[in-house]
């Protein structure tokens, strides 16, 4: 029995790992894509951007789980009873139910890219602007400072806070069970509805203690990777 | 004719003019140091040399060539800038050196990327440390070459700074303030190095508040006062006999023993 919920269990928490995975994926690029809205001279821009990050970052994660996928097929719905249906509604009613694991892929990328974007802000802005006069009056391009000057240090400032936010998503997969995808609290409430036993849900914790605990410790091997040098 | 002519450059800041027509010229192998009160405008004056900031009118011709004139509207390109920046070299009051490097790349980082070297040039890489540790002795810190910017005082810091603004090969070198954040005894042995960099012929500006190595180092001497050129001279004159009425208040003050 132990075995066999040991097992059934893995695969529950090979879909979490494909969920953090995933989002980790998508959201680091477009985080660090978002950062740069949000310090951008535009002011429109800026604004729009920060506004964006503020309801993101305002609203639970749950709810955005919750509006992402239930939405569509509320508006298909919609769009389906129309009395005077033209092509747009024909398309919106075609949607129909939205795949939930897209769902979860969408909310959580939006959602941890938020986060994210906050983060790199933080490190990009954290770096003195002497770094940058540095590298303008030895001749160098925008590009050359952001990459060969600023860009380490900015790794360097954000890993501690990354590290903590990454930790933070390996137990925010679990919110995927509310649109019932099959992740490992799921595989574990099963056990509770057929077999009417309730340890394994118990036992997934070991499962993220783990897995928490390998990124712990590979975060830790990082920060001491860059410690040779203090700003 | 003179290497540098700045003539008559302004400067605002909102509504504060922080530069009211500063003009001066320097020859080729000469130490100018720059002299007076916190907020004279010195500092911007030596951020407009290095395009830093942008003057808002006047002209800055080096050797023949006009690298900014006021009179022309057209904001020039990053590129043009960029180019134009290489004449001057700038060693800032806070060494401003990288702190993910050690000091041999400090100094041969912007060298290798002005020249896109390739990781393959094996040839011309080794001539750029070479150049470079030549420039690290130079300043006494060949002991230091794989050392990082944190592992070095202020002092070395500073001389680290140095030997990578002089790694391009400026015409001008610019100080601001290299000593003020370092304490006496650094201070010495940073005003050793710039004052040794004299006797290799190199053009220097030199913003400071030591008035003793503007004194018996520099060849001419301008004392700033409200944005404004107050005395210039050599160093004779304008700390033996100053003329105005602000430079003798200020060298009465700044040489006041306490």
């Amino acid at each position: 029995m132990f075995l066999d919920v040991t097992l059934e269990l893995l695969k529950g928490f090979g879909t979490t790992l494909q969920i953090f995975a995933l989002t980790l994926l998508f959201a680091l690029p477009l985080g660090l894509i978002i950062s740069f809205g949000s310090m951008s001279r535009f002011r429109p821009v800026r604004w729009l951007v920060r506004t964006f990050v503020w309801i993101i970052r305002g609203t639970p994660l749950m709810l955005q789980l919750i509006i992402i996928f239930y939405g569509p097929g509320l508006l298909s719905n919609w769009a389906a009873a129309v009395e005077n249906p033209n092509v747009f509604t024909q398309w919106l009613a075609g949607i129909g139910v939205m795949d939930r694991f897209l769902a979860v892929m969408i909310a959580f990328v939006i959602n941890y890219a938020a986060y994210f974007s906050e983060i790199y802000r933080g490190g990009i802005e954290g770096i003195p602007r002497g770094q940058y006069e540095a590298g303008q009056v030895l001749g160098m391009t925008k590009t050359q400072i952001f990459f060969k000057v600023v860009l380490m240090q900015v790794i360097k400032r954000i890993i501690p806070p990354m590290s903590n936010e990454i930790i933070t998503l390996v137990k925010d997969t679990s919110l995927a069970r509310i649109i019932s995808v099959y992740e490992v609290i799921w595989t574990a409430q099963n056990y509770i509805k057929l077999d009417g036993i309730i340890w394994p849900l118990f036992y997934t914790g070991a499962y993220y203690l783990l897995f928490c605990g390998i990124l712990t410790l590979l975060f830790g091997y990082i920060e001491k990777k860059l410690d040779y040098y203090r700003s | 004719m003179a290497l540098l002519e700045v003539n008559n450059i302004h400067k605002q800041f909102g509504k504060t003019e922080v530069l009211k027509g500063i003009s001066f010229a320097l020859e080729k192998g000469e130490v100018l140091a720059i002299i007076g009160s916190s907020g004279s405008g010195k500092t911007t004056l030596l951020r407009c040399l290095n395009f830093l900031e942008t003057a808002d009118r006047g002209s800055i011709v080096l050797n023949g060539e006009t690298l900014f004139d006021g009179e022309n509207t057209r904001r020039d390109s990053e590129d043009i800038i960029r180019k134009k920046r290489l004449h001057f070299g700038l060693v800032f009051q806070s060494f401003n050196l990288f702190p993910q490097y050690n000091v041999l790349q400090n100094v041969t980082l912007a060298v290798k990327l002005l020249h896109k070297v390739s990781r393959k040039n094996k040839e011309m890489l080794a001539k750029i440390e070479a150049d470079a540790k030549a420039l690290i002795d130079r300043v006494g810190l060949s002991d230091k070459l794989k050392a990082y910017p944190c592992e070095l005082s202020g002092g070395q810091q500073q001389r680290v700074a140095i030997a990578r603004a002089l790694a391009l090969h400026p015409d001008i070198l610019c100080f601001d303030e290299p000593t003020s954040a370092l304490d006496p005894e650094l201070t010495g042995e940073v005003l050793k190095v710039i004052k040794g960099l004299k006797s290799s012929d190199s053009t220097m500006i030199v913003v400071t508040h030591e008035m003793n190595f503007a004194k018996n180092v520099a060849d001419k001497v301008i004392f700033m006062a409200d944005g404004r050129v107050e005395e210039t001279g050599t160093p004779d004159e304008v700390f033996g006999n100053p003329k105005s009425e602000k430079t003798i208040a200020f060298l009465q003050k700044s040489l006041e023993q306490i």
